[in-house]
């Protein structure tokens, strides 16, 4: 047994992204002999991935970084029988930041898929295989140390991603799926052609040794630019934002609750880049106030437009570029102040702040899109000129999206209010007016939870008697209505297991980069 | 120093096309363009001249610099049939938008969704 426990958690590393995709594929299988099979098999391919990145969070808060080639766990560089050494292996690689990228993503996908099981009705053959292939995607996003399998794992998670918008195929669905494919596409190009100029001046793919090896000339910075413009299409920043409310408003809630984690990947490979790859050599300051001014804009864009939406998700797919807009925000300002003494006193707590609130944002986000799943599941529309008093038939759906409201708009003692906080405070030390208008945004992302509130929920009786919610779709939203909760009312005991391993192995470039040591 | 000028040519066709064709099969094509500058501009990194073929047993140490590496063949193939795959889905995705609208203009599109 103790034998089976060892050998699997040192080859967990690659075992989080194998099974999804093997799961993929088996469900693919089972679906032509029956289609009830597939759900069984995406639910032990979700949950066994879970265990998985348990596991190897242990090793990665134990010891530190965690890297593996499959088949050779310490063995870095490749030497020739001429004695010419070559650092050529690909690499997967945790370190505090990607094992909690991981641990997001396992979570939602645990919960969006159980979620699934009565949600989805249609087209179970082609959901499960292409949602497992996603989260497999996304798994390598945040493990892989190497910038060419960045590249494969972006394009794996965001073609699947692209067929998934095309699942319940409504009126909107063809053209919100051709824009989510054109930005992806666009947003990967950008990206290889920065893979080719790194490459043609180092020749190297990996991320360790190419950090140790950047001079920071012309074409860098170029290749800095280009990295940096395509992931943060991909994460649904402002001005590139134009596709998220389309794709997050057409795909079923569960896919919907698992995209909010998949751009937030696009945001750690943004960070990585930022902190990691250039992090010996980067103008902190330059880069660091870019990241800042992106992330107001996205904060106040996003939020002024979910104001006026009458579509139920597509106002919550407004507020997640918002809500993007804080992670920016706080990672800006410790970027600005990255070395200074600054960073001991508000920096790091800033740094803190915006992780946070990507875990927080993944779980009440995930939640507040599963309840607009279930009030579309039983009103069966997401108008909110149609809608109305919802509250009367389903009054545990009504306590969930409460919840979320209130962490989304910071009110204690919900999780966003947690890093929340940390954010207003460390902002308010670096600069006044960005903390004034995080809070400015947060009072008017209230004012549009109000409404869609008062909408949905508040008024008299619906003529239709809405449809009940079947248990598995409650179970998925009250698990994560309670993390809510747990996370806002102990929000010290999740800052100290999975938040400061995480800063710390982001801000620490030098431990990144001399993980291995290349002749 | 000509492969970087058609690269040149290829992408600024590419991005002509995407951004000014109302046409979804041209915005389509203007795609594909970009993808094979790009593809283009990877294998071009892999030529050296006067190079060493890859294939020795113990190469000798005026190879080593101007080795022929493999690896940008290899992205290059891999970007291929990643390009390949995203033309597929995109394709059959402008199928969906003509069945569902009876059109592929995306400026009358536009006009049909905000309906």
């Amino acid at each position: 047994m103790n034998e089976w426990v060892s050998f699997l958690s040192v080859n967990a590393l690659w075992l989080i992204i194998v099974v999804p995709l093997m799961g993929a594929f088996l469900a693919g299988a089972a679906s032509k002999l029956n289609k009830k099979w597939c759900f069984p098999i995406a639910l032990f391919s979700v949950l066994f991935s879970f265990i998985f990145v348990m596991l190897l969070a242990q090793q990665v808060w134990a010891g530190g970084i965690v890297a593996n080639t499959v088949e050779h766990v310490s063995q870095t560089t490749l030497t020739l029988p001429s004695g010419s050494v070559l650092p050529i292996r690909i690499f997967l690689l945790a370190d505090g930041m990607s094992i909690l990228m991981a641990f997001i993503g396992s979570l939602i996908s645990v919960l969006a898929v159980i979620y699934s099981f009565q949600f989805i009705k249609s087209q179970e053959t082609f959901y499960y295989p292409l949602f497992l292939v996603m989260i497999s995607g996304m798994y390598g996003m945040v493990l892989t140390g190497d910038l060419f399998n960045l590249f494969v794992f972006l394009e794996i998670s965001s073609i699947s991603a692209t067929g998934l918008v095309m699942t319940f195929n409504r009126k909107r669905s063809p053209d919100s799926a051709f824009k989510l494919i054109t930005v992806s596409t666009i947003a990967a190009m950008m990206i290889l052609v920065a893979i080719g100029i790194l490459y043609s001046q180092y020749n190297a793919l990996n991320m360790s040794f190419l950090a140790q090896a950047i001079q920071w000339t012309l074409l860098d910075k170029i290749a800095l630019c280009l990295l940096f413009t395509g992931f943060a299409m991909k994460a649904g920043s402002v001005p590139m934002h134009f596709w998220v409310p389309d794709a997050y408003g057409d795909t079923p809630a569960s896919v919907s609750a698992f995209f909010v984690v998949l751009s937030q990947a696009s945001l750690y490979a943004l960070f990585r880049i930022c902190f990691s790859l250039f992090g010996l050599s980067i103008n902190n300051v330059t880069v660091g106030w870019i990241i800042i001014i992106l992330g107001v804009l996205s904060m106040f864009i996003g939020v002024m437009m979910a104001l006026v939406q009458k579509d139920i998700k597509r106002l919550m797919a407004f507020h997640a570029i918002s809500q993007t807009g804080y992670m920016l925000l706080g990672v800006g300002v410790g970027l600005a102040v990255l070395g200074t003494p600054a960073f001991v006193e508000f920096g790091s707590m800033a740094m803190q702040g915006s992780i946070f609130h990507m875990l927080n944002h993944s779980i009440y986000k995930g939640l507040l899109f599963l309840t607009a799943g279930a009030v579309f599941y039983a009103a069966g529309t997401r108008d909110l000129r149609e809608l109305r008093g919802l509250g009367h038939y389903m009054p545990l759906t009504t306590i969930f999206f409460m919840v979320g409201a209130f962490a989304i708009t910071g009110l204690p003692p919900f999780n966003g209010f947690a890093s929340k906080l940390l954010i207003y405070e460390s902002v308010y030390a670096f600069n006044p007016v960005l903390s004034a208008i995080a809070l400015l945004v947060s009072i008017l992302t209230l004012a549009s939870f109000m409404k869609v509130f008062y909408a949905a929920f508040l008024g008299p009786k619906p003529k239709k008697k809405p449809k009940p919610i079947p248990h598995t779709m409650l179970f998925a939203m009250l698990v994560l209505s309670l993390l809510c909760v747990v996370f806002g009312l102990f929000p010290g005991i999740i800052l100290d297991a999975l938040i400061k391993p995480a800063v710390e192995a982001l801000v620490s470039a030098v431990s990144y980069s001399g993980v291995f040591t290349f002749v | 120093m000509l492969v970087y000028l058609v690269i040149a040519l290829l992408l600024a066709l590419g991005f002509y096309t995407l951004l000014f064709k109302k046409n979804l099969i041209k915005m389509i094509i203007g795609i594909a363009l970009i993808e094979n500058a790009v593809n283009m501009f990877l294998i071009s990194l892999g030529y050296v001249s006067d190079g060493y073929a890859p294939i020795y047993t113990i190469a000798p140490a005026e190879t080593w610099s101007s080795m022929v590496l493999p690896t940008p063949q290899a992205l290059t193939l891999t970007a291929i049939v990643i390009g390949l795959a995203s033309t597929a889905v995109m394709l059959s995705l402008a199928v969906m938008v003509f069945k569902n609208y009876k059109t592929l203009d995306s400026s009358k599109l536009g006009g049909i969704l905000s309906e």
